[in-house]
Order: structure tokens, then sequence, then C-alpha cells
């Protein structure tokens, strides 16, 4: 059961193939078998997934049972559950259980989605390895001496490891599409403000957006079709209508334009890795789609923009945590200053207090204009570029990342080597548009993932191109050595 | 840019931050790394470019002033550190 895919599940359960509590048993016995090797999962809420599994079942027996109903999936540690703890892989709110249901938790628990629990991550979301987690590193199932990528590495790797067949994650500045790429997945990060961000932990407001981690990108589709739409809770949620994202899967590429940005095809990609891309490359032509090579100029500046913005934006979102209002206190505060220092001091890890030091420095009197003002017209270059890409092409493709998974330790002392890593992901969230990762080729038995970018809630075509290349290629079921 | 380490104390003070003596050598040799990667902005020419904060440059969207959320003081201070008759604890302020 467990190498069924979301849309096979669903189909599963209708024809009565197995109930939702068998199903749930059986991937909660394998989440306790098997994950102590990923560590995977912070949080397994084992009764209450049992209980939604059992109601699930006795809605389709009452009849009324809809697509979603009894089918399990697990929760990046970010989305706020009410009664659970919600930790986002912090020290600082590792005794945060949270008061209320993100409004991504209660769009899946509508739709009658049963929730394993709750799922590793980089601490607040900052980092491309889930090696700072204050609950661990997690391991990549494709080789257990590699990062599974992040920051939603748990998410990732619980769903390569077929723990669960789908995932929520976010993506700040590519922690849904590389993740995806180390562990061989279908990630999907939509539109800046096509889903809502309420009770979703917050890092850098401008720039983060849930979305999904599937085996598909027939699954992404389904899993964006409970997420996305407006949300008045969200000052930032955009008002546009939902399309049917399932409706035009099968339509023809026929006529398709793919941009290939010549910055992101850069001579120091290794060979291996630009083969594996050319190659799916030359799988859309066959398709029908036609190929034209396109310049992004300032994909330089995107790295060193976002990151005067994210620590900026991280600065402000994280001066919630004081030890005052909930999570970590410091033992024995002195005064009140002992105790917004020591309770951050304790409760933030090394990336997280570097991220919020660069933002509170860059914020400080004197260099706003320097920095901030400055990234944020950066910000629009890139932005204008793709503007300028889109009026030519339907869709651009790239590399998700400039390597497959690296090994765990690698890059912990050196976080500049680890924002490089970011290098092809981290535009698109600058200028807020959609983007993916699908499974495109293997380097040295690890997957490679190509990266298909798409113009403004254009993710329906996304999602087209994504599953045509699926029904044409095997590279999405592959699965780890030890899994299959 | 490079940091001394003063100015790290300076900024650890300004965010709040307790930081470890013994770490100082690092976040003044990491966050001076970070501060050459993001000095690549000043070779960027931007004159005239509005800067892009919302990137549909979507606007502030207002509601009528109206009641609408019940107040739930005693489920959120549940959470909370330290509580008093509905007030939140923290050491002296005020002498």
């Amino acid at each position: 059961m467990y190498n069924k895919t979301i849309a096979d599940i669903a189909r599963d359960l209708n024809a009565g193939e197995y109930s939702s509590v068998e199903l749930t048993q059986s991937l909660l016995d394998r989440v306790e078998q098997l994950d102590s090797t990923y560590n995977s999962f912070i949080t397994v809420t084992k009764e209450q997934a049992l209980a939604q599994a059992k109601a699930a079942d006795e809605r389709r027996a009452a009849g009324n049972a809809e697509l979603w109903t009894g089918i399990p999936i697990a929760h990046k540690d970010i989305f706020c559950t009410n009664g659970v703890l919600t930790s986002c892989g912090s020290k600082m709110l590792s005794n945060f259980v949270a008061p209320y249901d993100a409004t991504v938790i209660d769009k899946f628990n509508q739709a009658g989605a049963v929730s394993l629990g709750k799922l590793n991550m980089d601490e607040f979301a900052m980092g491309s390895s889930n090696e700072s987690s204050f609950y661990g590193a997690v391991a990549n199932p494709w080789n257990t001496d590699c990062v599974p990528g992040g920051s939603s590495g748990g998410s990732a790797a619980a769903v390569a490891a077929r723990l669960v067949p789908g995932a929520t994650a976010t993506d700040t500045g590519g922690s849904i599409r590389q993740p995806a790429a180390f562990c061989g997945l279908t990630g999907l990060k939509p539109t800046y403000g096509r889903i809502s961000r309420w009770g979703m932990v917050a890092f850098a407001s401008s720039l983060d957006q849930a979305g999904s981690m599937t085996r598909s990108a027939e699954d992404a589709a389904l899993m964006l079709q409970v997420m996305a739409g407006f949300d008045a809770k969200d000052s930032t949620c955009v008002d546009q209508p939902v399309p049917d994202y399932s409706a035009t899967l099968e339509q023809d590429l026929t006529g398709l334009t793919i941009g290939l940005p010549k910055e992101y095809f850069r001579d120091d990609l290794s060979a291996d890795m630009q083969q594996q891309v050319r190659n799916a490359i030359a799988e859309y032509e066959k398709l029908g789609a036609k190929v034209k090579e396109i310049s992004l100029p300032n994909t330089h500046l995107a790295i060193p923009a976002y990151y005067i913005v994210a620590p900026a934006e991280c600065s402000a979102n994280l001066s919630r945590m004081d030890g005052v209002r909930f999570g970590y206190r410091c033992d024995d505060p002195q005064d009140i200053n002992d105790l917004y220092k020591r309770s951050r001091g304790e409760g933030f890890g090394n990336e997280v207090k570097r991220r919020i030091m660069v933002g509170a420095y860059a914020l400080s009197a004197g260099f706003y204009d320097a920095y901030y003002k400055k990234a944020q017209q950066v910000r629009r270059l890139i932005k204008n570029d793709f503007v300028e890409a889109f009026k030519e092409v339907d869709i651009i493709m790239s590399p998700t990342t400039p390597s497959p998974a690296f090994k765990r330790g690698e890059k912990t002392s050196d976080p500049v080597a680890m924002y490089l890593e970011d290098i092809f992901t981290i535009a698109l969230n600058l200028a807020g548009l959609p983007g993916m990762s699908i499974p495109c080729g293997q380097v040295n038995n690890l997957p490679v993932g190509l990266q298909l970018i798409g113009n403004y809630f254009d993710e329906a075509r996304l999602l087209n191109a994504a599953h045509k290349f699926q029904q044409a290629t095997d590279w999405h079921q592959q699965a780890p050595a030890d899994i299959a | 840019m490079a940091l001394d380490q003063n100015q790290v104390r300076d900024i650890a003070e300004l965010a709040r931050l307790q930081i470890d003596e013994t770490q100082l050598d690092d976040y003044q040799k990491n966050l001076s790394n970070i501060l050459d990667l993001v000095d690549q902005l000043a070779a960027a020419d931007t004159a005239n470019v509005e800067p892009l904060a919302h990137p549909l440059d979507a606007v502030q969207r207002l509601r009528a002033d109206q009641v609408s959320e019940s107040n739930q003081r005693e489920h959120f201070q549940q959470i909370a550190p330290a509580t008093s008759e509905g007030y939140y604890l923290v050491p002296r302020v005020v002498e």
C-alpha cells in the first residue's frame, strides 16, 4: 500500500480495496519501523490519525465521501495545528502547542484528509540541508549519509521513504524545490499569495509560500486544489479564482515555448547535471514543445538581494519570540532585558541568530537605504527580467540545483556555501512566481531535479507540463534502493 | 564588509540575543562573509527603480472596523511561560 500515490489511494478507497483505517495503521506502523533511520517526523499523532481515519470510513459508508476523504498525509511542522506541538524545528517553540489551526491545516481537515503528524525541518525554515533542526538532521532515503535538502527536508524524506503519499511544505528561497530535487520528488511552490499564510510561522513574509511534496504532478494538482484560494485572514493572500488543476493535466504540449535562461546553464554546472537536464528538454521537444534561449540578466543579484530581504523580514518576524507570551523562557531571568536576551540566545540556533543579526544590522539606522531599499529595488529588476522573458516564452526550465544531494556536514561550517545551494531557486521567490521541481534523471545514483518556472498564477500550465513529462518517462516512479 | 567584535556585540544587543563570548569569532567571521556576499548589490544600477515590497504590487486591503473575534485570553494564556490574573508575568520593570 505504501507505494500508492494520492490519486491511487482515492480510487482504491472508493473501490473498497482497503479502508482508511487499514491504510493509516499500515503507514503508522511503517513510520514506527523506519523513521528512526530518517528522522522525518517530529511528532506522530497516532490516535488523532486513527480517529480521523475512522470518521472518514464512516463517512464513506454513509455515502458522503469526497475525493480527499480518508487520505493520509503529514504536515511540515511550520503549520499551526490546534492542540499539537508546532515546533518549527526550534528549541524556541519546543513547548508550543498551537492554540489554533493554520488555514492550510483547516482546509485539509475540512476536505477529510487524515494527518499522521508533523514533519522535521530546518529551524524556522532557515537552511538548505535540514541540519539546523533542534530535532536533529534528517537523512535522505536515497543515501542516508546525504542531506534531504531543506528547509522542507522532513516532508521530502517522508514522501521519498513512502511513509506518506504527500506532505505540505513551504518555500521561501527554494525550500520545497531543492529537497524535492534531492529526494526525487515532485515539489510545487505556487505563486506568492495563491495559498493563505495564516497560521504558517512567518520567516520572510514577502517570500514565504506554502506548497506540496508529492510523488507525481497529478498528486500536486490534488493538493493545490485543497490549499489554494483567498483567505481574508492573510492580508497578502490574493483574491483570484482557483481553476480545476486536474482538468488541464492532459493538455497537449504542442507549440509550448520553453525558455532556457543562459545564466542558469553556466559553465561551472557539471557535465552530468547539464546532460540530465538537456535530456529532459529533449523529451519535451519530442512532446511538441519548442525551445528558445533567453536571458535573465540580473540573476547574479538574486542571492545578494535575498540575503538582505529574508534576514530583514526574519529579524522583524522573530522579534515575537521573546519569552513572554509563548515559547521558550530562560531559567531565572534577572531583569526584562536578561529575559529577552537569554530566552532568545538559548532558544535560537546559530543559523537563526546569524540571520536575525544580519537583518537587524541591515535595518539599523543609517543602513536602510544601502541595504533594504537597495535590495527591494534589485528585486524589481529581477521581476522585470521574468516579465520580459514571459513575453516570449510560456514556461522557463532549468536545473533545480547545481548538484545532487551533498553529504551531511559538508557545508555546515560555511553559511555562504550553503546559501549558494539556492542559486537557481531563489529568484522565483523574489519575483513571486510559481515553480516546480520534478525528477528528470540521476547522477551517482542520486536524483536530479528539473525546475519548471511559470508565469503568475499559471500553476495549471506547470502541472500540465510536469504531468505530460511524467507520462512519457518514469523518473518520478524511481524509488530509493532500500524502499522499492 | 568586515565587522569587528564590538560591532558584533552591538548588533547582538540590538537584536536582544545573548551571544557566548567564545562564539564571537565565529559570528564575526560568518557575518562578515554574509555582508561581503550582499555587498554585490552596491554595483547594481537602481537609479529610478521603484522598490518592490509585494511581488504582485498588491496594496493593503481594508475592512470595516467591526468586532469579528471573541476574546480568547484564557485559551491563549495557557501556553504562556508565566501569567497572573490575566496578565503576562515578567521580571519587575518599574521599581
